[in-house]
């Protein structure tokens, strides 16, 4: 059985199609012990980071994720909220991953959010078995991670083609900051190696 | 390196498909998630559904349709059609949309726009401008179609609409929809120079030259079609390996 955490963070239709469409079993929730008991746990995220972590706080579910010990992916701004600090909101994070996450500085010609296909490289990690670099992922982001030794995954963006963090690993901590759920056939794949990790 | 999107667009009218082909190993042509499904599978990056449907049951046949995709493709997809609320945008995005798209209600009430972005973000917004050129040469917005000319101009609206919230303006000339003659080029390079969101064409492709000309000219983030893919003249594959083989950076 996946948890997925319900903290309230907007629209988590695709990805529970998602899962659907890999035949898994899922169910939303906010109960701790059913989050401790499942097997995977996904935290996704839609909106604004410093408010996900401020929810997430006031019910206490920061300290449930931390002491988990099964495989936990972050999804975008759930990714993001498992980071050390977010500039969104100035916001401290979980904590897990090694970074902070900061706004992207458009440069004249460059577009903010970061949306659309993009490539992934330096894939590190189980979660990318079977994924030829270069493959591309789907974003919607207006802030990204630094890159550190976490870092399992990158992408490029913008004028300066600046590389950021696609993807990290903690532990059994990871997070896309790509959509998993939005990426195709490629996205599929990656989810499913999350499933068997 | 992010890649210009080649989106297909599918207008639903009762629920069903009204234009499509008859692609082998298709059932059925009509359904709008099959041929969906279809598109996703050859390279699509995003779908467009355009509910048309003018009876009053549209809202909730369409919203199931909205359903019925969102369960079965997995690649982004914008529906659009007589949105012309705040709560039937809400609808739509229950249902698993990933954007809605307005257009003549955006012109009725520019409000709609801040609304529905404040509320479920930039992203989940595009604003789908016609526009056409009077006689001295500028380009005036359209309404319902293209059927109604404003006096509101092009350059001046595509900026108030970004500043409103719009995550991506989708531009069709009403001057070369549907005559295949190409794109207008220089007119969709100053929206590009002129906004700090991306562009998707539409209207007037009649070839692959044409395409990746509103790419590279145009500096189009995106095109959209419809015709060219539903009578087949050319899979989205193909296309996007042409355009590759141009040096467009495209998701093969």
């Amino acid at each position: 059985m996946i948890a997925i955490i319900d903290y309230k963070t907007g629209n988590l239709r695709s990805v529970e199609n998602a899962l659907n469409r890999l035949g898994a079993e899922w169910t939303l929730t906010a109960d701790e012990s059913i989050i401790r008991n499942a097997d995977r746990v996904l935290l996704p995220g839609v909106g604004h980071a410093g408010e996900a972590i401020a929810r997430l706080r006031e019910s206490n579910l920061d300290e449930v994720i931390k002491r988990l010990r099964k495989p936990v992916l972050g999804i975008c701004v759930g990714m993001q909220v498992m980071c050390r600090h977010t500039a969104e909101g100035d916001a401290d994070g979980i904590g897990l991953f090694d970074t902070r996450v900061r706004r992207f500085q458009p440069q004249p010609g460059d577009k903010v959010p970061h949306m659309g296909w993009n490539s992934i490289n330096n894939l590190e990690s189980k979660l990318f078995k079977g994924i030829e670099p270069s493959s591309y992922v789907y974003y919607v982001h207006s802030y990204r991670a630094d890159l550190c030794p976490d870092t399992i995954a990158t992408t490029r963006y913008g004028v300066t083609q600046e590389m950021f963090s696609a993807a990290l690993k903690y532990e059994n901590f990871y997070g896309t900051q790509f959509h998993p759920e939005k990426s195709g056939d490629i996205g599929e794949h990656i989810l499913k190696n999350f499933l068997q990790i | 390196m992010l890649a210009k999107r080649i989106i297909p667009c599918l207008d639903v009218k009762d629920g069903r498909t009204v234009k499509g082909i008859n692609f082998e190993g298709l059932t059925d042509v009509g359904d709008p998630v099959e041929l969906g499904a279809r598109y996703a599978a050859e390279g699509a990056d995003e779908l467009v559904y355009l509910d048309i449907t003018a009876s009053k049951e549209r809202r909730s046949t369409f919203t199931k349709l909205v359903e019925r995709v969102a369960d079965r493709v997995n690649i982004p997809f914008t529906v659009g059609g007589g949105i012309a609320s705040l709560e039937d945008a809400a609808s739509l995005l229950d249902a698993g949309a990933d954007k809605i798209t307005i257009n003549s209600a955006a012109v009725a009430n520019p409000q709609l726009i801040s609304d529905i972005a404040s509320k479920y973000g930039s992203q989940f917004v595009v604003v789908a401008i016609d526009a056409r050129t009077i006689a001295d040469g500028s380009w005036r917005i359209t309404t319902h179609g293209g059927s109604k000319l404003t006096d509101i101009e092009l350059f001046g609206w595509a900026k108030r609409v970004e500043q409103l919230g719009a995550g991506e303006i989708l531009f069709t000339s009403m001057d070369h929809d549907g005559t295949r003659s190409g794109y207008p080029c220089q007119t969709y390079a100053a929206l590009a120079s002129s906004l700090d969101i991306p562009v998707i064409a539409s209207g007037g492709a009649g070839s692959v030259n044409d395409i990746a000309n509103v790419l590279i000219d145009g500096r189009a983030d995106a095109a959209l079609a419809a015709s060219i893919f539903h009578y087949g003249e050319i899979s989205i594959d193909a296309l996007k390996r042409q355009l590759a083989a141009k040096n467009i950076p495209v998701r093969l």
